[in-house]
This record gives structure tokens, C-alpha cells and sequence, in this order.
């Protein structure tokens, strides 16, 4: 496990996440390289489908950072996001994969530094967790190879 | 007109996709008057060296049904897509591995020390393992490799269409017969029923608003007759599964279960029923919501039930 | 040494070969029936919930998933501690009646009937269902047909579909029948039982008529003496929904009679390296090989086995065709092989006959269906009779009624020793030194293990491991009795 870096997407709402993870940056508030992002309009967009997306394309994390239950923008979105990802991080578990590899959490337009931590905090985890067993180079390339 | 050559084959399957060609009925006859079988072990005495014998792109179309379990599956899969024009995923097994799929939960070893060690009428005090090359006095015995991961049809070779369905209902059957019959297939990788929408839309349960604040087991209650057995609280699949049969298991009073596979443009079933069953979920509190989820013993074997093969992760990570 | 592949053997369900290896002189050294599938069914049931076993496990095969459909449901009944209602039991029985007459049907006209009415060596092409209505005629053909379409509407009336059913449930069934539907499922039954007649005839003319046909039936190529196991009713008559598993020993007297729970006091699974399916026996006789006699564990779990365990039919037509069969077969019991074909139709008569009295049952109409169950699940077991032998589903689960474990013995299974037997015998006698072999030849070896109405996809549910070995006993009270290990720390 040395030099293990973990690749996480993180799933951020345009509104809330999104914007803390842009003050995390302007308040040059350091956080893990590890972090890809990527905008969506709200959580309530984020589906299963894309976490597995991700974690079957090598992900070891994936996060989802959304609005503080309350302050959607869309209302509802985020009570869907609720509900969703307990859900499917049972079922991951099922499937072999440790809860522990997706995440989700309220971060705020104005939350910079929870931005920050939360992103360094999921980055160690993962990093003990050790690489995610659906890693291209731990599969046999066969498996790799489906679109 | 030169009649078509066809051959139905069944590879790791229960056999009901071959019931389900007969259950067309009198309509065999049709079949027979348009098509020559050369190959269907079910019914028909030709065996593998007849195919072998068979000059390649010599069968018109193929039907295939059955997942790719063994070395088996897979080298009469790759035989048969050579010798056939066309070649047809038959059932949910070839579409999407259907339920031994589930099989993809565990692997060789565990399934192997499943018979052996731990099934109480085994008796094996010599301790003896199945192989695949065995050595008898006089000469040599062989059976397939039993492979870890269950894959479809299409994950093996290239398939041209799917006709879904566990198997697929009299009416979807015909309408794939019908076509290849008539020359009037549809465009490749077309998946064959009458629905490309949900079953719901063929339900004739009335449904109204979704609001669950309690999933039941099957057993526990006994659904009002005319509702929606999702706004009742029973994991009925019916929202994210193919129409085309007719929404036969809500009207016997039954959850639907996914048989037909996903909805057109989806791609894991699985994650789909996942999101929208998440979606009804009524409460705002994550107490009250993991409550709720805890009513569902076994999200990965309910939503993968019949396409754990066929979904992004295909398997089951073992340690 | 040479060998010969009959690969894959062909008008069965499953998949399955036959290597038989021959001395330079032509005469037969050894043959192996192997059967080279598998699924897995034991294990991947674990982590299931208990309710959606009857419909995971009716997948083991589609030729007779009513079979696995209603033991599984038994077995949830048994694991919930609840009584279906009795409504309930007659639906469920009403339709695995229907079920039976399909599926009896199925076999012998599409799977044994080309042996018979094409003749053995026919040529490949013509020795199927449609050379055998090509040559019969349409009216015969048709009546095939349609008997099995109208069963399979009957099943998916009472069961919701024609081919996996999905009405079973812990303590009854899901759907009840109205008077409209009930009123044409009798239509259904009372043709059913004139197509058994019917079906009877045709064997008398086509077979029992026909002396090389005859010959063939009583020959000593294609008889073996073994034990015989079917499910019998109080009376001891043959049920194949419910009762105690009967045993009769080669002579036909009582060897032992069980309830489902303690089917593991009086049955092991034996093992062969060169095949996935595993071989069942008596305990209490042992396993001493592939041979058979009273001296031998090997039992035979067939139509033929069933009317010989049992001391009648329950209804009158099927019983009169049960005495003209054994008064024809030399006395009972009877142990000629081929005269599985001929059990078999004595079975879709009574099943039809079933069917017609369950029918006119004034309860079949009831809306009193369920009983809900309301004990914690632990441990259950169904036994039925399926087509081709005892099925015995056997659940353990935890407190939430999740599968923990599951044990299966399924119809085909019961009979692999016999059948393997059959063949290897059929081999052994009529491929000779100096006969050419010819594609006819084979297909007679074939037709030795035909009458069995193998349904390998069921028989290989499970898969066959490695040592080391636990057994675990349980006493008639379904309490673990002991438990005996070897290779386990």
C-alpha cells in the first residue's frame, strides 16, 4: 500500500457544495489533489447510478456534498439525496464494497473550510481503506473493458 | 422461397425458455412450416458433431437462451454465433444472467465448499472433488470449467437482439418469431416486446400518490385488490421494469420482480429501481429514513434479481 | 482404448454425455454418464429472504418449476409455523394437478414419443414432435397441443403466470378464482381426463401392440431390481402434493415410510470425480456401488417407483389402469424401466382426475386463501412429488426469516445411480463385437435413460465441493441429533 493515491470523485451541488469547494480555493484553504469534482445542479441529480459509474471506473471514494437539509434550491432535491444514499451504501455493502467508500455530507456556499476538511478527512480514510477492489489493474482486463 | 434454418440452444438456463417457445402454441406449426430446426437439444436428436459438420453463417438465426456459467456455455456460444447469421438472446438469462446470476455474490469456492462441506446428506469420506480432466482406468473423462462470474450472452459474443423475459411471455415470443419469419427484424440490439415503457403502464391498478413510511414482506399483509401494491408498501419492480407481459404477477396479487429487465435506455436495472424506490420514501429524518430501510432485507438481491450479470459492477467484490 | 461421446444426450431437459469406452475387440468396457452442468442454487439462496425462495428456486427448471414452486412454499410453510388455509391447499394442489398433466404430456409425446412412433432409427431429422404429428395427424397433434396450452392458461389463472408461477406464499396463496374461471378450468380437467384416456390408447397401440416394442419393455437389457420411493396419502395411495415418503424394498414390502422433516436420517449423497451431479442412497442400506438389488442403496424415485411404493390410485379410471398395467407387467412390483412410459400416463390420468374432483370442490371458490403467519421463522422443510421424482427443499433461517442455509434434493437426483445403470447396461448388451454401431444403436442406449424424464438442470442446482466433510443429524423432531466432521479444525 505505499505510494497509494486514492482517486475520489466528489459529486458537488452548483448552489451549496460547489461554491463552498470555490471559497475553499480563494480562501487558499489547502485540501487533497486526490478530489475530483464534478458540478451537478443539485444532489437530488446525483443517481446510484453515477456512484457506480464511478466506483466500477476505479473510484476508491466517491463523495456526495450537497445543501443542508432545509436550503435547497430545488426544495426537495436534497430530501431525495436523504434518502437515496443510505439506501445504496447498503447495497454496495452486499456487494463487497465497504460502505465507508461513499460518503455524504452538507456543505454550504459559505462552509470553505468544511469543504476543505471534509475533503482531506474522506482523502485519509480511503487512504487506510486502501485501494478500492474494482481498480482496473485488480480486475482481470475483461471486466475492464465494458462501457 | 428456401425455408429458414433456425437452432435453439440453452446454455447455464432451467430450461423454461424452451417451454416458453412452446407455449406459442398452435403456432409451431407456422413456425414449422417457415423454418427448419437443425439444431435443439430439448427436442431433437442432433448432437454437437452435427453442428461442428455445419458450414459457418449456414443458420439463419439463432436462439439462444441460457447465461455463460461454464467452458461449456462459452465454446457452444462461440460455435453457434459462427454458424448463424443471427444471433438472439433468448430469455433473461442470455440478455442479462437472469437468476443464476446471483450466483455472482459468491464465487467457485464458496459454491464448491457450499455441496461438500456443508450440505448435511453429503457423504464424502474419500474425500473426492469433481475435475475437470479425471483419469479412469480406461482413459480419460472429461466436464467443463465452472468459471467464478456468471456473464450474459452479449458479454461473450456479439448479439444482434434480445427478447427479455423469464421467461418471455407467449405474446413476446411470437412477436420475435413473427418478425424473423416475415424478414422484418427491427434495428440490431433492438430488445423485442410490445412496451418499451414500464410495466405500470399495462397494470390496471389504480395508483395514486407514493408515500411509504413502512415497506411490508410479501407475507405480512394481504394487498387491497384494486391499488398499487408500491403505494401499499410491497417492493413491486413493476416502475422499473420492461413492460410487454402483460403486468401478470400485480394482477395474481404479487410484487412484480423484474423479470423483463430494464426500461428502455437504462443501464442498470438495478440502480434505477434503487433511485425512484428511494424517492417515495416519505420522511425527511435520517433515523426515520434508515428505519425505512431497514425494512428491505436484501436490496442487492431484490433490485439485481434478474440482471446482476448484466449491472456496472456485475458482481459481488469477495475478499 | 476407444471411446464414444453421445454428446449432448438430447429430448430431456438439461445438459448431459455418455463416454463409453470399448476393447479392441468391440465389446464394451466401462461407460460413464456425466453430467457436466451446474448452477448453484444452495448457495447463492443464502442472504435471500425465505418468501422469495419459491420463486428463486422454481428457476431451477422451467419444465416443472410448479414442482419447486409448491415444495418451497411447503417449506415456508413449515419454516413460518403457519397452516395454509384449507382453500389454499386445494388451489395449490389444483394446480400442481394441471401441472402435471402439462408436464407428462410434454415428455411423453415431445421427449419419448419419437422413440416410439418414429421407431429408434428413425433418422434424427423425423425422430421428433413434428415428424411424430407429421405422421399421427393434426387431430392427435392438435389435442397435444392444445391440452397443454389450456393447462398452462389453468396455471397462470390459479398461479398468476403460465411458466414460473408466483402465487405461493407462507400460510396460502395470493390469488383466489371466481366461478368464471372455475367453471372453465372444469371444462379444461374434464378434457384433460379424455386426453388421458386418449393418451393411454396411443400407448397401447403404438407400444404394447407392437412385439419388439413389448420385447424391449420386458427384456432384461432394460430391467433393474431396486428399492421404490413416492409420496403416498394416508391411504397409502399416490399424492403428489402432500404426505409421507413411502419406501419399498425390490419384493414391495414397506421398507421405511417419513415425514419430510427426517429425510436426513434416511438419505447421504455419494460422489464420483467425473460428473457434477452427486448420487443419493439409503443410509440405512449403505452405498455399495452402481448395482442394484435389496443388498444396494440405489432407490429409483420414478412414476413406475411411485405406483410401486404405493398400494393404489386415488381415483377410479387412473386405478383401473394401474392393474391392467402390473396385471400386464407380470405383478407388482415392477421393475421394467421402459414401463416408466406407461406409469407415467397412469399418473397424467389421475392427475386429470384430481384435477376434475378438486374443481367441483365447493371451497375452490373461497376468497379464504391466507393465513398470515405471525411466528418467527427457523427451520422448514417441503417435500412434493415432482414429475420426475421426491422433491425435498429444506430451509434454515435466521429471526427475520433471511436464508441462511438451504438443502436441496431434487427429483432427477434421485435417480442418477439407476440411470447411469440403465445405460451403462443398455451399452453393455447391445453393442457388440463385429454390430456396427450406428447412430440408431446409440439412440437405443439413449432410450434407456429416457423413460426417466431427466430434468438435469434440476438434478446439478447445486455443486459439488471438496472435503473436508460435515454431516449433521437431526432427530424426528427436526433437533440437531449429532454431528460428524472429518478435515474440519
Amino acid at each position: 500500500m505505499d505510494n497509494f493515491e486514492p482517486k475520489i470523485v466528489a459529486f458537488c451541488c452548483n448552489w451549496c457544495a460547489y461554491a463552498g469547494a470555490d471559497l475553499a480555493g480563494t480562501s487558499r484553504r489547502r485540501y487533497a489533489p486526490n478530489i475530483r469534482i464534478i458540478r451537478v445542479m443539485c444532489t437530488g441529480r446525483v443517481s446510484p447510478l453515477f456512484v457506480l459509474k464511478a466506483l466500477s471506473i476505479g473510484a476508491d471514494g466517491v463523495l456526495v456534498l450537497g445543501c443542508h437539509p432545509g436550503d435547497c434550491h430545488y426544495m426537495e432535491g436534497n430530501y431525495k439525496t436523504m434518502r437515496r444514499i443510505p439506501l445504496l451504501k447498503k447495497m454496495l455493502k452486499q456487494l463487497g464494497i465497504e460502505e465507508e467508500r461513499v460518503r455524504l455530507e452538507w456543505v454550504s456556499a459559505s462552509e470553505g473550510s468544511k469543504f476543505a476538511e471534509v475533503a482531506n478527512n474522506f482523502t485519509q480514510a480511503i487512504r487506510d481503506l486502501g485501494p478500492s477492489s474494482l481498480r482496473p489493474s485488480k480486475r482481470n482486463s475483461e471486466e475492464a473493458k465494458h462501457g | 422461397m428456401a425455408k429458414l434454418k433456425i437452432a435453439l440452444y440453452w446454455a447455464a438456463s432451467c430450461g423454461g425458455c424452451d417451454i416458453a417457445t412452446l407455449a406459442i402454441g398452435e403456432k409451431i406449426l407456422k413456425l414449422a412450416e417457415a423454418a427448419d430446426i437443425v439444431f435443439w437439444p430439448i427436442a431433437m436428436d442432433f448432437k454437437y458433431a452435427d453442428l461442428e459438420k455445419m458450414p459457418d453463417k449456414s443458420i439463419d438465426a439463432c436462439l439462444f437462451n441460457g447465461a455463460i456459467r461454464t467452458s461449456e456455455n462459452e465454446h457452444v456460444a462461440k460455435l453457434l454465433r459462427a454458424k448463424s447469421k443471427i444471433m438472439i438472446a433468448y430469455g433473461s438469462c442470455a440478455y442479462e444472467g437472469c437468476i443464476p446470476g446471483l450466483s455472482n455474490f459468491y464465487n467457485r469456492q464458496m459454491t464448491f465448499d457450499r455441496a461438500y462441506i456443508e450440505t448435511p446428506s453429503t457423504d464424502n469420506p474419500q474425500k473426492v472433488f469433481p475435475q475437470t480432466k479425471v483419469q479412469v482406468p480406461e482413459g480419460e473423462l472429461e466436464i467443463p470449467e465452472f468459471y467464478d462470474t456468471v456473464k450474459t450472452l452479449a458479454q461473450t459474443v456479439d448479439v444482434d437482439y434480445f427478447v427479455p423475459g423469464c421467461p418471455p411471455e407467449e405474446k413476446t415470443t411470437w412477436l420475435a418469431l413473427e418478425a424473423l419469419i416475415e424478414g422484418k427484424l427491427p434495428p440490431k440490439g433492438t430488445v423485442i416486446s410490445h412496451s418499451i415503457k414500464a410495466v405500470c403502464d399495462e397494470c390496471p391498478r389504480k395508483r395514486e400518490e407514493k408515500k411509504i413510511k413502512k415497506f411490508y414482506r410479501p407475507y405480512e399483509i394481504i394487498p387491497d385488490p384494486e391499488k398499487c401494491l408500491l403505494d401499499l408498501g410491497l417492493l413491486c419492480y413493476g416502475i422499473a421494469t420492461r413492460g410487454g407481459c402483460g403486468a401478470l404477477c400485480p394482477q395474481a396479487n404479487m410484487p412484480c420482480t423484474g423479470c423483463y429487465g430494464p426500461v428502455d435506455g437504462v443501464v442498470d436495472q438495478g440502480a434505477h429501481f434503487l433511485s425512484a424506490l428511494s424517492s417515495i420514501i416519505d420522511s425527511n429524518d435520517p433515523e426515520e429514513i434508515q428505519r425505512i430501510i431497514d425494512d428491505i432485507p436484501d436490496p442487492a438481491g431484490t433490485f439485481y434479481r434478474y440482471s446482476l450479470p448484466d449491472s456496472l459492477l456485475r458482481r459481488a467484490r469477495i475478499k | 482404448m476407444k471411446k464414444i461421446m453421445i454428446d449432448p444426450i438430447t429430448r430431456l431437459e438439461g445438459h448431459g454425455k455418455i463416454a463409453i469406452f470399448l476393447n479392441d475387440d468391440g465389446s464394451v468396457a466401462n461407460v460413464y454418464f456425466q453430467v457436466p452442468e451446474l448452477r448453484g442454487f444452495e448457495k447463492f439462496s443464502e442472504g435471500r429472504p425465505a418468501e422469495d425462495m419459491p420463486q428463486i428456486t422454481q428457476r431451477i427448471c422451467g419444465v416443472c418449476p410448479e414442482a419447486h414452486h409448491v415444495a418451497s412454499t411447503k417449506a415456508l410453510d413449515a419454516l413460518f409455523h403457519v397452516e395454509p388455509t384449507s382453500t389454499a391447499k386445494k388451489l395449490r394442489e389444483l394446480l400442481y394437478s394441471s401441472f402435471y398433466v402439462t408436464d407428462h404430456t410434454t415428455h411423453f409425446y415431445i421427449l419419448a414419443a419419437p422413440d416410439f412412433v418414429m421407431g429408434p432409427d428413425a433418422p434424427p431429422a423425423e425422430r421428433n414432435i413434428l415428424g411424430v404429428i407429421a405422421k399421427v395427424g393434426l387431430e392427435l397433434g392438435g389435442a397435444v397441443i392444445r391440452t397443454r396450452h389450456e393447462n398452462h392458461w389453468v396455471i397462470q389463472t390459479i398461479g398468476g403466470r403460465p411458466i414460473h408461477p408466483c402465487f405461493g406464499l407462507p400460510g396460502g396463496v395470493s390469488k383466489a378464482i371466481n366461478e368464471e374461471e372455475r367453471a372453465k378450468i372444469e371444462e379444461i380437467a374434464k378434457s384433460s381426463v379424455e386426453f388421458g384416456k386418449l393418451s393411454l390408447k396411443v400407448f397401447d397401440d403404438v407400444v404394447l401392440k407392437n412385439k419388439e416394442y413389448l420385447d424391449m419393455i420386458l427384456s432384461d437389457t432394460f430391467t433393474h431390481r431396486t428399492y421404490s420411493m413416492g409420496l403416498v396419502d394416508e391411504n397409502n395411495k399416490v399424492n403428489f402434493y402432500d404426505g409421507k415418503v413411502r419406501v419399498v424394498d425390490p419384493e414391495g414390502k414397506e421398507f421405511i415410510k417419513y415425514a419430510p422433516r427426517d429425510y436426513l436420517e434416511h438419505l447421504a449423497e455419494h460422489v464420483e470425480p467425473w460428473t457434477y451431479l452427486k448420487f443419493p442412497y439409503l443410509k440405512k442400506v449403505g452405498w455399495k456401488g452402481f448395482v442394484d438389488g435389496k443388498d444396494s442403496g440405489v432407490y429409483r424415485a420414478t412414476p413406475l417407483s411411485r405406483l410401486n411404493a404405493a398400494d393404489g390410485m386415488a381415483t377410479p379410471l387412473a386405478q383401473e389402469e394401474y392393474e391392467k398395467m402390473y396385471s400386464t407387467l407380470g405383478g407388482k412390483p415392477a421393475h421394467y424401466t421402459l414401463a416408466t412410459h406407461w406409469a407415467r400416463l397412469v399418473e397424467l390420468l389421475y392427475a386429470a382426475e384430481r384435477m376434475l374432483e378438486l374443481v367441483r370442490d365447493p371451497e375452490i371458490t373461497s376468497t379464504d386463501i391466507r393465513n398470515i403467519p405471525t411466528a418467527t421463522p427457523d427451520e422448514g422443510v417441503g417435500i412434493v412429488e415432482a414429475p420426475r421424482g421426491t422433491l425435498t427443499h429444506h430451509y434454515i433461517t435466521d429471526e427475520r426469516g433471511i436464508i441462511k442455509k438451504c438443502n436441496l434434493i431434487v427429483g432427477t437426483t434421485n435417480n442418477y445411480a439407476a440411470f447411469y445403470m440403465s445405460v451403462k447396461k443398455a451399452a453393455e448388451d447391445l453393442i457388440k463385437p463385429g454390430k456396427e454401431i450406428t447412430e440408431g444403436l446409440l439412440n437405443r442406449i439413449e432410450m434407456a435413460w429416457r423413460p426417466y424424464d431427466l430434468c438435469l438442470a434440476c438434478a446439478t442446482h447445486s455443486l459439488p465441493g471438496q472435503l473436508p466433510l460435515e454431516v449433521t443429524i437431526y432427530d424426528a423432531d427436526g433437533n440437531e441429533f449429532t454431528k460428524l466432521s472429518q478435515g474440519i479444525s
